[in-house]
């Protein structure tokens, strides 16, 4: 009993790795440019299929791919932003959800037409490998993906706090008006922030290559999860959305293990209800953190 | 230094100044006087470029900035010290200091000019890890005029900076103005508290509804009839 707990836990955290990446790229978005962005999760599914067709084609590993898909992934950002989320930023939240939305189903469609449903799946030498520590089981690829993930998140955080730029960012996201009065340039931040977001999200979608299938709707079963770790982190909080997505994670595979195979998310959504009734704001305060 | 000529801004189509035209010299201390709602904030927006002018010309040091996004325009050296402070709020105090000086050229100069805010501002020193929201509005003030400093400006712009503080504290924050424009810094100061600002101010505009309605030295200005009525309470 006790050991199925600590594998649930430990099974918990590690796609709670991935969940982070997902999310952590919405909240930033949202806090920063203030649209919420429901493609987020297409945006794995990009980041899937470019490490698979590299994989298969080149015969590239996905963690090496990595560097391909989030660069890739950034610069699709920057466009995302200049071309399009800026045009309808001051049109109020009607047109912002229409944007994202539609590009969210227009993303799954075009991957549809162009990739087929059929799933993907890239085989690596440590796709099957595990580590055993106690009774606990550690699968090699999910670890890689978790540390990777955490190791992104924290290279954010530090962008955030300690680079010029992560501070403008920051300040922008507070009050657009005065941080141009200190010569910031909106424009390029908000683009700056969603480039980092959907590089983020290109991450994930290589982390998962090795243990996850491809397919056109897959960004869905991420930013379901992403959007519950984004309110329970209080929008807007990059530190408060890499928690909750971790407990997320927790919450689900121990609903997996203790409810049954299809009630993780009857778990999720039971702590997101609760959370929502008792502190409406989220989990944590504001920004920054 | 700064030329404002026939100058008319608004929100939407809803007009707040009219055919406003004002200069600040070189190292000079102007005042912009007037009742709530005359267009005091407005007129600093346009400079700024917080506010697109719909008429007149805007020029710094013979840039003319009226069509400048306002980024451009803080990089001439204008700060423009907000009407309520509005500093960032979950900025650290350092933080927010540090972002003052976000232009290149303040960037370069960044230590420096900290440790003279520093010295000028004793309390932002003891204060520099705490978030910015959580600070009094006297302390606020101080962090918004350092940061508005950091930027080494050729003007600073200075709105209400006595809003919402104690008496005491406004005296404080006053010092302070007569202290950063001793050092040679050029100021644009709009109050509401036109008593205080004449006593700091070489020379001042009185808005009315949007427009200019009288200007001139800060002793003739103290003296004018209508003044003491209207804004001296006398
Ligand atoms: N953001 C805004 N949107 C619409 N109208 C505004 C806005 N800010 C100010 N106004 C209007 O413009 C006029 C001038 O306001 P303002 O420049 O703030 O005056 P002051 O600073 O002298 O109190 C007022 O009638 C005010 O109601
Ligand atoms: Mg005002």
């Amino acid at each position: 009993m006790l050991t199925a707990v600590a594998q649930a836990i430990v099974n918990g955290l590690l796609i709670g790795g991935i969940y982070s990446l997902v999310s952590i790229g919405v909240t930033l978005i949202f806090g920063v440019v203030k649209i919420v962005n429901f493609a987020q999760g297409e945006f794995v599914m990009i980041g899937m299929y470019i490490s698979f067709f590299l994989a298969t084609r080149f015969g590239i590993d996905p963690l090496v791919s990595l560097a391909v898909s989030m660069p890739v992934l950034f610069v699709i950002g920057m466009l995302l932003q200049h071309f399009l989320i800026r045009r309808v930023l001051a049109l109020g939240d009607m047109p912002q959800i229409f944007l994202t939305f539609a590009l969210s189903l227009l993303l799954m469609n075009v991957a549809l037409l162009l990739f087929t449903a059929n799933y993907r799946t890239v085989e690596t030498p440590y796709s099957e490998a595990a580590i055993h520590l106690g009774g606990i089981t550690v699968a090699v690829a999910k670890l890689i993906a978790f540390v990777v993930a955490m190791v992104l998140s924290l290279v954010l955080w530090v962008f955030l706090h300690a680079t010029d730029l992560g501070k403008a960012m920051r300040a922008a996201a507070q009050n657009r008006d005065v941080a141009m009065l200190m010569g910031i340039n909106p424009d390029r931040v908000f683009a700056v922030a969603v480039g980092v977001s959907l590089a983020l999200a290109g991450a994930a979608g290589s982390l998962l290559m090795p243990f996850y299938p491809a397919y056109p709707m897959v960004g869905q079963v991420f930013v379901l999860m992403a959007f519950v770790a984004v309110v329970l982190g209080t929008l807007g909080n990059v530190t408060g959305a890499l928690i909750a997505s971790l407990m997320m994670g927790v919450a689900e595979s121990l609903g997996i293990q203790f409810v049954g195979a299809d009630s993780g998310l009857i778990v999720v959504f039971a702590m997101l209800l609760l959370t929502l009734a008792v502190r409406p704001s989220g989990l944590f305060g504001g920004w920054t953190r | 230094m700064l030329t404002v000529a026939g100058v008319s801004a608004g929100y939407g189509s809803v007009p707040a100044v009219h055919d406003v035209s004002i200069t600040v010299g070189e190292g000079e201390a102007v005042g912009l006087l007037g009742a709530n709602g005359a267009g005091k904030s407005t007129t600093l927006r346009a400079i700024s470029g917080l506010v697109r002018p719909t008429g007149g010309a805007i020029t710094f040091g013979g840039t003319a900035i009226a069509s400048m996004p306002a980024y451009r325009i803080t990089e001439l050296g204008i700060a423009h010290v907000p009407e309520g402070r509005q500093v960032f709020p979950e900025l650290t105090v350092q933080e927010n200091l540090e972002i003052g000086a976000y232009i290149p050229a303040a960037r370069a100069e960044r230590r420096r000019t900290l440790d003279l805010v520093f010295t000028l501002f004793p309390v932002l020193a003891e204060r520099r890890r705490q978030l910015a929201g959580t600070m009094s509005g006297g302390e606020q003030q101080m962090l918004a005029l350092g940061r508005g400093l950091m930027l080494k400006p050729r003007l600073l712009m200075l709105d209400e900076p006595s809003l919402g503080l104690a008496p005491v504290v406004t005296d404080i924050a006053f010092e302070k103005i007569r202290e950063i424009h001793a050092m040679g810094t050029a100021i644009l100061l709009v109050e509401q508290n036109a008593g205080r600002a004449l006593a700091l101010v070489q020379r001042a505009y009185v808005l009315e509804s949007g427009r200019v309605v009288l200007q001139g030295s800060s002793a003739e200005l103290a003296n004018n009839r209508q003044v003491q009525a209207a804004y001296l309470g006398l």
